[in-house]
């Protein structure tokens, strides 16, 4: 039996974050707690400010007030060995894909193995490989990105944060800029993950995955958590005005 | 008065040699300087870009001619007497730096800003994201305006035939001097010049054609 502290079950803590664009406020005192093994879908409107929450806990973006801890870390304190570890821990996922285009899938994978990892390059290839397995793109590793379809290219961005073996991965919004077959099998690979006990938070518009995959649900609206709670409960019984609105529209 | 004969055409294309040299010269130069200026342009610091700006605005704003004057007579009255080709080499360097600088600042910055975070989030450092992730695709896009350039310098070295050197365009006025025909010499200096740049830039247009066909096939 592992006696651990309560608190080591938790991967990420937001305490009362505040993020400012200029005089726009986007976050306005957003707190949310992530246990290990959670997979947490961020659903909300445009706007509502919920890639921006996913930013910040990226480290991408800078909080004017609170906190974000990831593993116990503290994100966005100044000084490269914090960051650092903040890369060993958060895996990110974008919307758009973001594969680097002048290298082959196996080299997308391979390069922050190689340099930030500093592994030697057969372990590395070795990775790339097994990621490459468990999103079913074995084939692929030779390709270059835009040889292949964009759920394809998706997956291959998946496996390249996968392969850096984070504590939470998070996703920002990664089927919107997919058409529904390809969405499919991007959402096949994220359950496969959610099921194998990756930490995830998802920033979505799919609600059939949300309570598919979901543990925890969080409706974000004007920048505060408006409400959340296990998936099963919130989407039952709506409490909110607001969040009884966007079911409605979004099914 | 002497006939123009195959010993002033051969004249021509020896000096012409020069040109090409003077012209490696510049841009061999100007890369050198004009890629820390463009990596400063996009620094972080802000009084790195400011420095950078400033050397792109004055250079640009000050003829290339007044340059060669400042490196060969300006310099020689500080006690700094360069050889003409030395001079002339200099101010064409400070020249192609300027213009190659900025060049390659906007091929950098068309690098979307979404592989600086994507990089970023693997954990590379700024070094390794230049090195690995953001030149090789700035390189990319610079190669069709960078070719292009090359043919402004190629011709901008007969500038150089004010401060002295012979290359090209100072070997046709010599050879006018004795032959005095004008119209015919320098009809065939244009054409060497023409010879020289006329593949730069169907080289910079079949680069580009190929550089926007690999962008249409995403």
């Amino acid at each position: 039996m592992q006696a651990a502290p309560a608190t080591s079950a938790t991967v990420v803590q937001v305490t009362g974050v505040v993020k400012e664009f200029g005089t726009l406020r986007v976050l306005d005192g957003v707190s949310l707690e992530v246990a290990r093994g959670q997979t947490v879908a961020i659903v909300g409107r445009s706007g509502s400010g919920k890639s921006t929450l996913l930013r910040c806990i990226a480290g991408l973006e800078t909080i004017q007030a609170g906190k974000i801890e990831v593993c116990g870390h503290e994100v966005g304190r100044p000084g490269k060995a914090a960051r650092a570890q903040l890369r060993h821990d958060v895996g990110m996922v974008f919307q758009g894909y973001n594969l680097f285009p002048h290298l082959t899938v196996q080299r997308n994978i391979t390069l922050a193995l190689t340099l930030v990892k500093k592994q030697p390059k057969d372990a590395a290839q070795a990775k790339a490989a097994e990621v490459l397995r468990l999103v079913g793109l074995t084939d692929k590793i030779n390709s270059y990105p835009e040889q292949l379809s964009g759920g394809q290219q998706q997956r291959v961005a998946i496996a390249r944060s996968l392969a850096l073996s984070p504590q939470v991965m998070l996703f920002d919004e990664v089927t919107s800029a997919l058409d529904p077959e390809l969405t499919a099998e991007v959402l096949a690979v994220m359950e496969d993950l959610a099921a194998r006990g990756m930490t995830m938070i998802t920033v979505t518009h799919e609600m059939g995955f949300a309570r598919k995959v979901a543990n925890q649900v969080v409706f974000m609206h004007r920048g505060k958590i408006w409400e959340s709670g296990l998936t099963s409960e919130l989407f039952a019984r709506p409490q909110t005005a607001e969040f009884k609105q966007f079911i409605s529209s979004e099914l | 008065m002497i006939q123009l004969n195959a010993h002033h055409i051969w004249y021509l294309v020896t000096a012409a040699q020069w040109t090409v040299l003077l012209s490696l010269i510049a841009f061999a130069g100007g890369a050198l300087v004009g890629l820390p200026i463009a990596l400063m342009r996009v620094s972080p610091s802000q009084a790195l870009r400011i420095v950078a700006g400033g050397y792109i605005q004055l250079i640009q704003g000050t003829p290339l001619l007044i340059l060669l004057f400042l490196t060969y007579f300006g310099l020689g009255i500080l006690g700094y007497k360069l050889a003409p080709l030395v001079a002339a080499g200099l101010a064409l360097t400070l020249y192609a730096a300027a213009f190659l600088g900025e060049i390659w600042r906007g091929c950098i910055e068309a690098v979307p800003r979404t592989q600086w975070e994507a990089s970023d989030c693997l954990g590379l450092g700024r070094f390794q994201q230049y090195a690995y992730v953001i030149l090789p695709q700035a390189v990319r896009i610079a190669i069709p305006p960078t070719v292009g350039f090359m043919v402004q310098i190629v011709k901008n070295t007969s500038l150089a035939s004010v401060v002295g050197f012979v290359e090209l365009a100072r070997a046709g006025q010599i050879v006018n001097n004795s032959t005095f025909e004008p119209f015919i010499i320098f009809c065939i200096v244009a054409a060497i010049y023409f010879a020289m740049c006329y593949p730069l830039s169907l080289a910079s247009r079949f680069l580009e054609r190929r550089a926007n066909a690999g962008r249409a096939s995403h």
